[in-house]
């Protein structure tokens, strides 16, 4: 058997290969909730209807969106330009951290949100400086310090929540103290559970869409992640490249952990990130590294997670059946878009 | 066609092999009948149909119509391993080796386990007599990464020999190779022709084809246009099978030497020692040299990917300080890379945006924000006035043809209007009427006062366009020699190293 590429897929193939993904992502999940003793019509009903069942549903499940579409934002920029960041995590912690400084009386007035943002992209900026640095100079595979970062910094925000930052009042849980009401941010519409962190998300996703198709720093970026070597002749700066890359991907995931505290949970708490920043590669990878997609993908992965509880709570199978199912999309989707470009040949 | 050969035995016969990619036809009824301890050249341009025909004879594709037919039986059209059970082995224009294995063990590799007893000994002895046989003098135990490429091609005729091979097809073999390793090949090939192997040949090189084949078949459009002996030809009759037309091969007119453009005084690189070099407007200045001593550090040195370690570079008279890509392109350098898939384009990005790699920032951008609409309107102005064919500008490049993707860069780097040209390798891997077009190409450019710097391999091609030669070998450069002042064998002592003056 081999791959032979197509030159122009059919619409066909483009829009049904995914659909024929998300099928057999379904016909799975059924099978697992067999598996578990459950009536697999009956707990995908109660998924779907767990994600967006309700108002209460779909606005949780824009909730939860939001720390995706930015992780997943930044895992799309980055991969874009072949910079492997795997430490979103830990720069996600990196901007609730700053959220929590910032937020908790050090700053006062209607700037702290402003600035609380902005020092928080540029705390998760630094953080991704440094690998990209090694990288750049000394050749060092960002794969490994990216990801060994994000173990540092859960022990670091450990350490901070157990020492100086934790909070007085807190009966000696290891939380922070809460935000002031004006670093908050605040609800899109009154008395709906739904923070502004999700508008700023969707204006990421735009920014960035709009960075990558109509400026010279989305062409360099493209170009780099596409082939370094044409980029490097064509005098393109390679290393500068990689270095504004990776100031934008960790601002991109930094935001994700400050409008987590700053919006939705008001304090910092180990518990901050069930795994917000490795989910993110998925939704990129879903969303073929398209940012305008991100969104979509993040809205989906966030369903599932969403839907999945809110299924566990009555039907009794267990929540893992939300990474089986992302896990099982993830590898229909890759595959139908390998199958959107090649077709298998025989002999 | 000698007698001897007409009595041979038919080895291998295709007969109307017919195949059909939806409407193109790449092979239309081709026979194709080869003997015992004869050489036949396939000879075509790109895209005539030569690849798709071996794919075939592999079983790699399943023809649409026709028969393969090997020593009298037929080979089951779509099985790659009926064709090299029946004693057909082939040579890849890439080479199949693993570079940590020895000689002996990539040979014995797919063909028995690496480990079993007493195996090494017999395959050691059976590897030695066919070296000794066939004139192909590889250490067996030396590890294939620290071979040259030449021997790597002799270890995969020894692998396909090693299998018994009656039929060797060889897919243009000499394009990685030096010229003497060419000629080695081709005293390789006679001696095993002798001993019973047939062989064909695939070539766009028409010297070669009339230096190693008995006879020629000449494809195009899929088509056999022609089958002569090379005896009964002149390459000039073959390029005009090729074509379709005749080809006149004229001697370039001199150009007119103006100013000097560029000027490297003693310049050192990693790669070049102590260059001196003059490039003048209105001349074609050409470097001649044995692949990988230094014509692609000089390459670099002038394109701006590497800074001189020593020595100072001159652009129109004054010495340049931060020499960079993108210097060395403000400062009006034209640059046509070696290898167009690797260093010259982006596979995935559209030929609009491949036309803008170099340009994007200085031409098509107006506060760090691209300006889209210009460039798909100037990448329309190149396909036109270069001539590439293609479906349009958003079309990836990477389902260009070589030719059309090397018109794509020329017309990028042309239309900047360069001072100071630099072609490294401009028509490698390309079809008769490629070639001939990028070469009127440089010469325009010429005319129009560039001072260019043609990198080539080819003797022929530096002779027929260059006003001036430079002989480099091992980093060194030798003085100028007007076109036709030394003769092959002086150039050939210089590219071997011999007679440098102290002072170069």
């Amino acid at each position: 058997m081999r791959l032979e590429p197509i030159a122009h897929p059919s619409l066909a193939r483009q829009l049904g290969l995914p659909v024929a993904a998300i099928m057999a992502t379904v016909v799975v999940a059924g099978g697992l909730a067999a598996l578990a003793g459950a009536n697999p019509f009956a707990v995908l009903g109660q998924i779907i209807t767990g994600a967006v069942g309700s108002k209460f549903a779909a606005l949780e499940t824009l909730n939860r969106a939001t720390p995706l579409i930015f992780t997943g934002l930044a895992v799309a920029v980055a991969f874009r330009a072949k910079l492997w960041n795997i430490g979103a995590e830990a720069q996600l912690y990196a901007g609730s951290i700053v959220a929590v400084l910032l937020g908790t009386g050090a700053l006062g007035g209607p700037l702290v949100l402003p600035v609380s943002a902005v020092a928080a992209m540029l705390a998760g900026a630094a953080l991704l400086l440094v690998p990209v640095v090694l990288k750049v100079r000394l050749g060092v595979d960002e794969v490994v310090t990216t990801l060994l970062v994000n173990f540092i910094m859960a022990l670091f925000v450990s350490y901070l929540l157990e020492g100086p930052m934790k909070d007085p009042m807190g009966m000696g849980w290891p939380k922070s103290a809460a935000l002031l009401k004006e670093a908050r941010l605040p609800r899109i519409i009154d008395g709906l559970r739904l923070h502004w962190g999700f508008g700023l998300a969707l204006i990421a996703a735009l920014t960035v869409w709009l960075i990558q198709t109509r400026t010279t720093l989305g062409f360099e970026m493209r170009a780099v992640g596409q082939n370094i070597r044409a980029a490097r002749f064509a005098g393109m700066p390679v290393n500068a490249v990689l270095v504004k890359t990776a100031l934008l991907s960790g601002g991109l995931a930094a935001l994700a952990g400050w409008s987590e505290v700053a919006g939705l949970k008001g304090h910092l708490s180990l518990d901050l990130s069930p795994g917000f920043g490795y989910t993110g590669i998925i939704v990129a990878m879903l969303a073929l590294l398209h940012p305008l997609g991100v969104v979509v993908s993040a809205l989906f992965v966030a369903g599932i997670f969403v839907g999945s509880d809110a299924m566990s709570r009555a039907a009794g199978v267990p929540t893992y059946i939300a990474d089986m199912l992302l896990a099982t999309a993830l590898l229909f989707m890759v595959l139908a878009i390998l199958l959107t470009r090649f077709r298998v040949v025989r002999g | 066609m000698t007698p001897t050969v007409q009595k041979a035995e038919v080895v291998l016969r295709l007969d109307g092999i017919t195949k059909r990619f939806g409407g193109l036809v790449a092979n239309d009824a081709i026979c194709l009948t080869l003997h015992r301890g004869e050489v036949v050249a396939l000879l075509g341009e790109n895209g005539a149909g030569k690849t798709t025909l071996m794919n075939i004879l592999f079983g790699h594709y399943v023809a649409d119509a026709g028969t393969v037919w090997v020593r009298g039986a037929a080979l089951p059209p779509g099985h790659p391993r009926a064709a090299l059970r029946a004693g057909v082995g082939m040579v890849h224009q890439h080479f199949t080796l693993a570079d940590n294995l020895t000689v002996l063990e990539n040979i014995r590799l797919g063909t028995q386990p690496l480990l079993s007893l007493g195996g090494a000994a017999k395959a050691r002895a059976k590897v030695d007599q066919l070296s000794r046989d066939f004139g192909l003098a590889v250490h067996p135990d030396a590890r294939v990464g620290s071979l040259s490429v030449g021997e790597r091609q002799r270890v995969e005729i020894l692998k396909a020999l090693y299998r018994d091979a009656q039929i060797l097809i060889l897919d243009e073999p000499t394009a990685v190779l030096t010229p003497q390793e060419s000629d080695a090949l081709f005293a390789t090939l006679k001696q095993a022709t002798a001993r019973g192997l047939s062989v064909i040949f695939i070539s766009h090189k028409l010297h070669e084809v009339m230096a190693a084949a008995d006879r020629c078949v000449v494809l195009r459009h899929g088509r056999v246009v022609g089958e002569v002996a090379t005896a009964a030809t002149s390459r000039a009759e073959l390029a005009a099978l090729m074509m379709g037309e005749a080809l006149a091969e004229t001697q370039v007119a001199p150009g007119v030497a103006g100013a000097v453009r560029l000027a490297l005084d003693a310049v050192s690189s990693p790669g070049l020692r102590g260059v001196s070099l003059h490039l003048r407007g209105g001349l074609i200045t050409g470097l001649a040299g044995v692949s990988g001593n230094g014509q692609a550090a000089l390459a670099d040195l002038i394109g701006g990917a590497v800074l001189p370690t020593a020595g100072v570079i001159a652009c129109d008279g004054a010495a340049v300080t931060q020499w960079s890509a993108r210097a060395a392109l403000a400062a009006g350098v034209g640059r046509i890379p070696e290898d167009r898939h690797k260093t010259g384009t982006v596979a995935d990005f559209t030929l609009a945006e491949n036309t803008a790699l170099e340009t994007y920032a200085s031409r098509f951008a107006r506060a760090g924000v691209m300006n889209w609409a210009a460039v798909r309107a100037h990448a329309l102005s190149v396909i036109r006035d270069y001539d590439v064919r293609c479906e349009g500008p958003d079309q990836r490049i990477r389902l260009l043809s070589g030719g059309n993707m090397q018109k794509l860069i020329l017309g990028r780097v042309m239309e900047e209007q360069p001072g100071i040209l630099i072609a490294n390798q401009p028509v490698r891997g390309l079809d008769v009427g490629a070639i001939a077009y990028v070469h009127s190409r440089l010469v325009a450019a010429r005319d129009a006062g560039a001072a260019v710097l043609l990198i080539s391999e080819d003797l022929d091609e530096l002779e027929r366009l260059s006003d001036v030669i430079h002989v480099i070998s091992a980093g060194r450069l030798s003085r100028p020699f007007d076109r036709g002042a030394l003769s092959r064998a002086e150039i050939g002592l210089l590219m071997a190293g011999q007679g440098f003056d102290h002072a170069a």
